[in-house]
Formats: C-alpha cells, sequence, structure tokens
C-alpha cells in the first residue's frame, strides 16, 4: 500500500471504530434499539478487501454487522447513526434499523439478518453485472458460521458453475453467536472448504490490513478478469460479543486480551510510526478529531433528525401505485 | 382470439417478455434443454440461449435467492419452482429478502421478479408433491399473489408479473396446463389487482379461485337449471391484495355466500374471504356463509382417500342447496 493510502486508511479505520464504540454508548443510553452487532477488532478486513476494490462501484452485501462495511462504500455515517436511531434520515428512512443499513447510490446492497442469506444474492447480483456486460464485481462479506448454511454450499456451486464475478470474503472470527468455531465446525480453516466446488482461494491474516490488502488484490483481479468467484478467509477477532445481549461467558478474558495484542488499527499505526510517517501525537490528533465529529455532525444529526410519519408507515411495502398502474388494474 | 392451453399461454407470455427486454430471464429446475415439466418454458432456451434460460441445479432456497439479488440490479427473472411443494425451501429468501428489502432499505432497492409454481393436488402424488400453499404466501407483506383460472388470466397476469416493480407470486395449478381458453391474439396485460365476475347471479356468490372457479362454474349451472337457483361465479384472481371492494359488491348484491377452495380450511384463503365477507357485509347476509374446502390431512396417495380429501362441484351444490333450505 502507499503511504498516503496508509495514512488514509488509519484515519478511516479509527472512525470506524470509534464510530461502533459511540453506538455501543447510544444503546446504552437507548437512543439505539433493537439488536447492534459491532465491528471493533474487525477492521482490517473490510477496509484491506475494499482498499484492492472500488468502494461505490463494486456491489457490497454483508450480514447485519453492517455499519462499517456501508460506511466504507461511501455511505455518510451521519445517516448510518441516524438509522440506527431510527430516524426519517436514516440510510434507510429508519425503517431497517442497525442489521439493515442500505445505500444503493453507494452500491451497497444492504446488511441481512438470516445467517447465509447474502450468498445467493450475492452471486444474483453477479448474474446481474454478467447480464450487463459490465466490470464491477460482487462482494460478499460474512462470518464463518454462515457457511453451516445450506445456502454457502447451494450458491458456492452455482457461482462456480456459470463462473459468476462474485468475491466471498469470510471474516473467520472464531464464534458463530456465543459457539466457538471448533464446537459446531468440523473444519475450523474455511478455505479448505471451497476446494470441492473448484473454487480459487487463500487464507490470510486479518488484523494486518496491509497483508489483507495483498491478499485482496490477488481475489478481486481473479474475479474481475473473469477467472470466475474467489473465495479469501480472514482471520480475525471480534472485540465486543455477538450483540449487545452477550456478556461473552464463552471465552476467555485471556484470549481476547491476546487478539487485542494484535488490534488492526494499533498495528497500521505502528508500522507508521516506525516508518517515521507520524508521530504518537499525530495519531492521538486523529483520535480527538474524529471524536468531535461523531459528536458534533454524526450525534448531532441524529439526535436532531425528524421521525419518521406514522402515516407514512405503509410507504415502501410496494411500488408507487402510479407508476405501475397499467399492470395493477389493466388500465394504461 | 387463439384457443390455447394453459401453459401455452404461459410460454407465449415468456417469449414475448423475453423478445422485449433482454433483461428478462427464467429460471428453474429442468426448464432449459428439458422445456419445463409443464412446458411452460419451451422453445426458449433454443432462442435465448443459457445466460438467460437457466436450468438450474436442484437447490431451491439459494437458485431463488439468486434470481432475487439479480433484480436487485434491474433483471426481471421469471424463477420457476417445479412443485410449489418445494418452495418450502425457498421461502426464506421469498419472504425474507424479495418481500421486504424495498421496505428495510426505505425504497431504495426493488425486486421485480416472478416467482411460478404448481400447486394444488394432481393424480395421487401422496403428501410432499400435493400441497395448496396459497394461503401461506398470501399473509406475506410485500409480495403479490395470483392465481390464474384459464388460459388468458394465465398469459395475462404472467405478462403484467412481468413489468411489475413488486415481486409476484403466480400460483399454477399441475391439472390445468392442458386446460385450454381463449387468449386475445394482441398483446394482453391482466390487472393483477381485483376479481372478476366470471358468471352474473343474484341469490348466492360462489367465490373461487384457480380451479375451483371451475367448480363453482358447473355448480352454478347445476344450480340454474335443476333448482332455479342463480348463482354468481367470482374469481378471485388476486389473493394478495384480496378484492375487499369486490367481494363487498357481490355479497351485498346476493346476500348469500359460498367460499371453495382446495386449501385446508385453517388459516385459509377462505378465512380471509369469510373475514372480509364478515367485515364488510354482515348486516347485508341472509344467511350464514359457508366455506368448501379440502380435507386437513396430509394427502393420502390412495385414489379412493384422496378423492375423499378434495372438493368438487357437487359440494357446492350441496352446500348451497343446504343454504336454502333444500337439502
Amino acid at each position: 500500500m502507499k503511504l498516503e493510502d496508509k495514512k488514509r486508511v488509519l484515519k478511516e479505520m479509527v472512525l470506524h471504530r470509534r464510530f461502533e464504540e459511540r453506538c455501543y454508548q447510544a444503546y446504552i443510553e437507548r437512543k439505539i434499539g433493537g439488536f447492534l452487532h459491532l465491528y471493533p477488532g474487525q477492521e482490517a478486513c473490510c477496509n484491506g478487501v475494499m482498499e484492492a476494490a472500488r468502494p461505490g462501484y463494486d456491489y457490497v452485501i454483508t450480514g447485519y454487522r453492517d455499519h462499517v462495511h456501508a460506511i466504507k462504500c461511501g455511505a455518510d455515517p451521519k445517516e448510518v447513526m441516524a438509522e440506527l436511531y431510527g430516524k426519517e434520515t436514516g440510510s434507510s428512512k429508519g425503517r431497517g434499523g442497525s442489521m439493515h443499513i442500505f445505500d444503493a447510490g453507494k452500491r451497497f446492497m444492504g446488511g441481512y439478518a438470516l445467517v447465509g442469506g447474502p450468498f445467493p444474492l450475492a452471486a444474483g447480483i453477479a448474474k446481474g453485472i454478467q447480464l450487463k456486460g459490465g466490470d464491477e464485481i460482487a462482494i460478499c462479506f460474512l462470518g464463518d458460521a454462515a457457511n453451516n448454511q445450506g445456502t454457502f454450499h447451494e450458491t458456492l456451486n452455482m457461482a462456480a458453475l456459470w463462473k459468476l464475478p462474485v468475491l466471498f470474503v469470510c471474516e473467520n472470527n472464531l464464534y458463530g453467536i456465543g459457539t466457538a468455531i471448533e464446537r459446531s465446525t468440523a473444519v475450523v480453516h474455511q478455505h479448505k472448504r471451497v476446494c470441492g466446488y473448484g473454487i480459487e482461494s487463500a487464507e490470510c491474516d486479518g488484523q494486518d490490513i496491509e497483508k489483507v490488502y495483498e491478499a485482496a488484490k490477488v481475489a478481486v483481479n481473479h474475479v474481475r478478469t473473469g477467472k470466475g468467484p474467489y473465495f479469501l478467509e480472514l482471520m480475525t477477532y471480534r472485540y465486543r460479543g455477538h450483540s449487545m445481549s452477550d456478556s461473552r461467558g464463552y471465552r476467555t478474558r485471556e484470549e481476547e486480551e491476546e487478539w487485542k495484542q494484535r488490534d488492526p488499527i494499533y498495528i497500521l499505526r505502528d508500522r507508521l510510526i516506525a516508518e517515521g510517517a507520524m508521530t504518537v501525537a499525530d495519531f492521538e490528533a486523529i483520535e480527538k478529531e474524529t471524536d468531535a465529529y461523531i459528536e458534533n455532525e454524526v450525534i448531532k444529526f441524529s439526535e436532531e433528525s425528524p421521525e419518521p410519519k406514522v402515516e407514512e408507515l405503509e410507504k415502501y411495502v410496494f411500488a408507487e401505485r402510479d407508476t405501475q398502474l397499467r399492470w395493477l388494474t389493466g388500465q394504461a | 382470439m387463439a384457443n390455447i392451453m394453459y401453459w401455452e399461454a404461459i410460454q407465449r407470455a415468456h417469449d414475448e417478455e423475453m423478445a422485449r427486454d433482454p433483461l428478462v430471464i427464467c429460471m428453474g429446475e429442468d426448464i432449459g434443454v428439458a422445456g419445463g415439466t409443464y412446458k411452460a418454458t419451451k422453445g426458449l432456451f433454443e432462442k435465448y440461449g443459457p445466460l438467460r434460460v437457466m436450468d438450474t441445479p436442484i437447490s431451491e432456497g439459494s437458485y431463488t435467492g439468486l434470481g432475487i439479488g439479480a433484480s436487485f440490479l434491474g433483471v426481471r427473472p421469471v424463477i420457476e419452482i417445479m412443485s410449489v411443494n418445494f418452495a418450502w425451501l425457498a421461502m426464506d429468501q421469498m419472504f425474507n429478502s424479495a418481500a421486504k428489502v424495498r421496505y428495510m432499505s426505505g425504497g431504495q432497492l426493488t425486486a421485480p421478479c416472478v416467482f411460478r409454481a404448481a400447486g394444488g393436488a394432481a393424480h395421487q402424488l401422496g403428501a410432499q408433491h400435493s400441497a395448496r400453499m396459497e394461503k401461506v404466501f398470501m399473509g406475506i407483506a410485500g409480495l403479490r399473489v395470483v392465481t390464474p383460472s384459464n388460459p388468458k388470466q394465465a398469459y395475462g397476469l404472467l405478462k403484467s408479473a412481468i413489468r411489475s416493480d413488486d415481486p409476484v407470486f403466480i400460483n399454477e395449478h399441475e391439472l390445468m396446463y392442458n386446460m385450454k381458453g381463449d387468449v386475445p391474439d394482441t398483446e394482453y396485460f391482466h390487472p393483477l389487482e381485483g376479481s372478476e365476475v366470471t358468471r352474473p347471479g343474484t341469490d348466492v356468490t360462489l367465490f373461487g379461485y384457480n380451479i375451483s372457479v371451475h367448480w363453482n362454474l358447473k355448480a352454478a349451472e347445476i344450480l340454474d337449471k335443476q333448482y332455479g337457483i342463480s348463482a354468481e361465479v367470482v374469481d378471485l384472481y388476486s389473493l394478495a391484495p384480496l378484492d375487499r371492494e369486490g367481494i363487498r359488491k357481490s355479497v351485498s348484491k346476493t346476500h348469500r355466500a359460498i367460499v371453495s377452495c382446495e386449501d385446508e380450511a385453517p388459516v385459509s384463503v377462505g378465512s380471509e374471504v369469510m373475514a372480509i365477507i364478515n367485515e364488510e357485509c354482515f348486516f347485508d347476509l341472509d344467511a350464514a356463509p359457508v366455506r368448501i374446502n379440502s380435507a386437513n390431512v396430509p394427502q393420502p396417495y390412495n385414489h379412493t382417500l384422496e378423492k375423499a380429501t378434495i372438493p368438487n362441484h357437487e359440494d357446492v351444490v350441496q352446500a348451497v342447496l343446504k343454504m336454502f333450505g333444500k337439502a
């Protein structure tokens, strides 16, 4: 990665981390309802892959741990937070919530809450690209536990069969909700599971963004040049529980501390400092600026935005009536 | 007017729409090289090729999801589920993805796809190939459900469903693919909403959809000729949304209603029609409305037992006679 890119991405990762920590706080304050799945610890995965791809151009789809993926594709953090607040200005106009962030304009095709559900949707997006003849690719970010759904195997088969331009990124954070991977899955290293479908794959350290970036470059290039799907497994860890209702009783604090020694943000920060491209003070300034931005713009916007109108409860269930009157009534 | 079969009407709708728009595709098990179990996609593979006429693996859940994902990009897939019984495997994607994506994205994404499935009891296909599942689909917000009772509807409903920006489930019937009927020679779009008065009458309304419209028509004929009772036959080709106004209009005229359906009574299409009659026409009624449904059992294989589970026109006639105190 170029130095300038590394400095920019470090800033972005700090935003992603602080954004999520701020969500945590807002949830405790009951500003955010429902389920909330946070991303800290895994930032190098999304950032490393998307640095090798084209955010806003390539189509991205993921599960319910989706805030950072949306922001990385270009979604406005203010709109993502407003969505968590359930406001009309939210990315999904307050109708989606944390697990259903969408930004179609930035080609972020959404967060979905059924584990494994996005696999076929991603392949379908790739099918759409194939039919339309573009050079975009579809990128599907999901966790390791999704690979135990039938959709994983069914989709890999079809993606390989039809050589669809789709990159499957498996963020292997070692836990499916509260069950350790070795207790739910016969094979811990997920890339081994795709060989049977004749799909190219690789495994990579998901904590070091430069390693992720290099592996993702190979993967993205493979898919974009028409060689069919690719499966990239990133070994990573989520610091917080699966969701806010999770007290992490299924793993030890020692294990968590061990992973935190390999924090994706600090790995990049320390490297930049060692290279003389940044000082500790510079980094602290970034953190301070980020917090100020989140407080003064993101939170302020979300707090001050209006609620959706109850009169518009049924809006968006179906397409606008006037645009499809002919098909509904038979009259032009 | 061409007098063609139900399957030919469906095939023609596919063909016209695929010729018009390169983003209309069809997919499903055995629909391409084999031409489709019910021939509904016959000849399309040869004409449009494997990229647009996709023989899928037997993975209903995921090929349905794949079609839905493609529809996010403006592709209009017609997804055939060979037998509606297999749709249980695809419902996650139909309901959680297609039906909800517009709402949960605040109107940003839409899933303009069509799901077609053959439902109903045919001949001794057993418990896992005889289901009537329209009752399940019609309760899902964001999904339109239509069910053609003749070739004209089969053609026109599929044409409209492909053009519609909403996901549409089309419930066909295994026993009706060879039924003949008149279809306009010129392009025709059947409304996705509403109902049709197939036979006007004054004394009792016989509600039905798909195959039960034909029981009702036969019953109306007998009631008229043998008993002097004038029955109105209403075809509820749209199950979601149901035509509340059409139901109200007919019952407020005839003051009596029979709802005949091939599905089982609990939580059925008939339950919903009865609820609407109750809400809209309670004070217009001269008799308690009656439902006619299949027996609530897994479909038996044995021919005699199977016959005993499925209603027919005689059940409709008997129900009307009982209502009029003549049985």
